[in-house]
C-alpha cells in the first residue's frame, strides 16, 4: 500500500469500486452539504467533493471534504489548477492531509468562462499533469516543487480524470499514458453515454498496459431529462452523448424522462462492468445525489466492501 | 507586432474634454501594420474627434502628427515643437508608444486612444492573431512553433485538456485549439515524439510574474 487509502485498499482487493460526486454548497450551508453526504453515507467506497467546478464560487472542497469525513466518508480531494498557484495548491495539499484526507484528483478545471465569475484571472500555474507530478513526488520523495524536503509529507492516494471523447481522439491514450507516467493511481472518466468510443478507448488502454499501473472507475451521469441531455450535448465542453440517446429520452412523457434517465444510468453501469480493465464507477449525479442509492440499488451495488 | 484597437470616440472625450488643445499623435509602426494607430488611422481620429465636438458648437484645437515610432527617444522628438502649443497629447501609440511620449514630455498629460492588446502576427489581411506572451523563456522549439503559453487558453504545457473538440478550445468555438495545432504539426514534421516527454512547470520568473522587466545591455551603451 502507498497510503492509508481505503479506496486504494478496496481497488487493490480487486473489489468493483464505487465512487460519486458531491458539490459543495454555494455559500457556506453546512447543513446542505451534510444533507448530500446523509444520501451517500454506507453506499459508496468514496466521495469525490468537487471544486468550484464549472467554475462556479462554492464552498472550498478542502472545507467540505473534511466536513464530510467528520460524516464517516472517505472524500477524495478534487483540486483544479485554474484558481491557486503552486504556493497555495502545495499548501492546500497540506491541509488536506492534516485533516485526514487521504485521495486527491488531480484536474486543471473548466475555463473560467464557463462559471460565475468570468472576468477573473486564470492561474494555471500547473497543469493537471504537472499537478499529479507534484503530488506524487511529495508521497514518495517527501519534497515539494524545486526539490526541497518536508516534514510530514502528504502521502495521498492520486487520482486523474480522463476523457475519452475528446479530441485529437488518437492522443487521448497517449496522454492517458502521461498522466499514469506522472503519478496517477486511479482514473476517473468523463461521464459515458458512447458506450462504443468507451469499449475502443479501453482495449487500448489494455493493449498498451495501463490497466494493469492505473485503476479507471468508468464515469456515469444519470440524464434528467431530454432538456439536459441535449444540453450536454451542445454544450458541456468534452462531452458525447449520442443522438439515439436523446431521441430516447424525448420518446418518453415529460414526467417519465428522470426515471428513463436513471435507466440508461444502470444499463450503462452494467455494460461498463462487462469492459475489460474497468475497476470501477464514478457516479456523478448532478444536484441529484439523492439518487445515488436508487441507482446503485438498481445496478446491484448495494453492498460495499468491508477493508 | 503590437497589435492594438481603437477605443470608442466617447471613452476617448472623456479624457480629452478637459483640454482645449490637444495634439494627437500616431504611430507608423506595430500599430499601423493593423490598421489602429497609423498616418492614416491618426488623420481619421482627429476629423471624428472634431467632427463630435463640431456637433457641440466647440471647436478646441486639435492637431495631428504622426511619429515612425512612439517607442524610441530619437522619433519621439520628431514632435517637440509642437508638444508646447498643446495642452496634452492623445496617442495612438501602443502602451509603451504612451508611457515612452509621458518620460519624454513629463509636463504633458499623455492619454491612450488605443487598447493595446497582444503580440501577434498577421494572419490575412483583417485579421490579427495572438500568439506569443513574451514569457521570457522561449520553448517553441519543443512544441512545433506553436506557442502552449499563449495558443492554449488554459496555458498548458502537458495538454490537451478534455475540451478539445473538432481543433476547436472549450473556451470559444473561433478559438483553434493551439494543443490540436501542436500535435498535427509535429505529426506531419514526424516529431511526434518530443511530447512523449513530461513538461515539468513553468519558470514564469521571467515571465510579468518577476516583475516589469528590463534589459541593460553595456555593448549596446553610448
Amino acid at each position: 500500500m502507498k497510503t492509508e487509502s481505503r479506496l486504494e485498499k478496496i481497488l487493490q482487493a480487486g473489489h468493483f469500486a464505487v465512487t460519486a460526486e458531491c458539490g459543495p454548497s454555494k455559500g457556506a450551508d453546512v447543513a446542505a452539504l451534510k444533507q448530500k453526504g446523509e444520501y451517500l453515507l454506507g453506499c459508496i467506497d468514496a466521495v469525490n467533493v468537487t471544486d468550484n467546478q464549472t467554475a462556479i464560487v462554492r464552498m472550498s472542497s478542502v472545507a467540505a471534504a473534511g466536513i464530510l469525513k467528520g460524516m464517516g466518508h472517505e472524500p477524495v480531494l478534487q483540486m483544479v489548477t485554474r484558481d491557486r498557484n503552486r504556493i497555495a495548491l502545495q499548501s492546500d495539499l497540506f491541509g488536506a492531509y492534516a485533516l485526514g484526507l487521504r485521495n486527491v484528483l488531480c484536474l486543471t478545471g473548466d475555463h473560467q468562462c464557463f462559471g460565475n465569475q468570468k472576468e477573473a484571472v486564470g492561474v494555471f500555474d500547473l497543469d493537471s499533469i504537472q499537478l499529479l507530478r507534484t503530488v506524487r513526488d511529495m508521497r514518495d520523495n517527501g519534497t515539494i516543487i524545486g526539490g526541497e524536503a518536508i516534514q510530514v509529507p502528504p502521502k495521498m492516494f492520486i487520482g486523474a480524470a480522463a476523457n475519452p471523447f475528446a479530441d485529437p481522439v488518437g492522443w487521448r491514450v497517449v496522454r492517458l499514458a502521461k498522466k499514469v507516467e506522472a503519478g496517477a493511481d486511479f482514473i476517473q472518466t468523463q461521464c459515458i453515454f458512447n458506450i462504443d468510443r468507451f469499449s475502443q478507448y479501453m482495449a487500448q488502454a489494455v493493449d498498451m498496459g495501463l490497466t494493469e499501473k492505473v485503476s479507471i472507475l468508468a464515469g456515469i451521469t444519470p440524464l434528467k431529462s431530454v432538456g439536459m441531455a441535449r444540453y450536454m450535448a451542445a454544450k458541456v465542453a468534452g462531452m458525447d452523448v449520442p443522438e439515439e440517446l436523446i431521441q430516447r429520452m424525448a420518446g418518453v412523457p415529460k414526467e417519465q424522462q428522470a426515471e428513463e434517465g436513471i435507466k440508461i444510468a444502470v444499463e450503462t453501469i452494467h455494460k461498463v462492468r462487462e469492459i475489460k480493465g474497468v475497476a470501477g464507477i464514478h457516479l456523478m449525479a448532478i444536484e441529484w445525489e439523492h439518487k445515488v442509492p436508487e441507482i446503485l440499488k438498481a445496478a446491484g451495488l448495494t453492498s460495499r466492501p468491508e477493508v | 507586432m503590437i497589435v492594438a484597437e481603437l477605443k470608442e470616440i466617447s471613452e476617448i472625450r472623456s479624457m480629452i474634454d478637459r483640454y482645449g488643445s490637444v495634439l494627437v499623435v500616431g504611430c507608423d509602426s506595430c500599430v499601423a501594420e493593423c490598421a489602429a494607430g497609423g498616418q492614416r488611422e491618426t488623420m481619421l481620429l482627429a476629423a471624428a474627434i472634431r467632427l463630435s465636438y463640431a456637433k457641440e458648437g466647440k471647436q478646441p484645437v486639435i492637431t495631428e502628427a504622426c511619429l515612425d515610432r512612439q517607442c524610441v527617444d530619437d522619433f519621439i522628438e520628431g514632435i517637440a515643437s509642437q508638444v508646447p502649443e498643446h495642452e496634452a497629447i492623445l496617442s495612438l501609440g501602443c502602451g509603451a508608444g504612451v508611457q515612452a511620449l509621458a518620460r519624454v514630455y513629463a509636463d504633458k498629460p499623455i492619454l491612450p486612444a488605443l487598447n493595446t492588446l497582444f503580440i501577434g502576427e498577421t494572419e490575412m489581411r483583417g485579421v490579427w492573431q495572438e500568439n506569443c506572451l513574451g514569457c521570457g523563456q522561449c520553448k517553441l522549439g519543443h512544441f512545433g512553433a506553436v506557442c502552449p503559453v499563449t495558443r492554449c487558453s488554459k496555458r498548458l504545457m502537458n495538454g490537451p485538456c478534455g475540451g478539445s473538440k473538432e481543433g476547436r478550445c472549450e473556451v470559444n468555438r473561433e478559438i483553434r485549439c493551439g494543443w490540436d495545432m501542436i500535435i498535427q504539426r509535429l505529426e506531419a514534421l514526424g516529431e511526434l515524439d518530443r511530447l512523449s516527454e513530461y513538461v515539468p512547470p513553468v519558470d514564469w520568473s521571467t515571465s510579468h510574474s518577476g516583475g516589469p522587466r528590463r534589459i541593460v545591455r553595456e555593448d549596446q551603451k553610448p
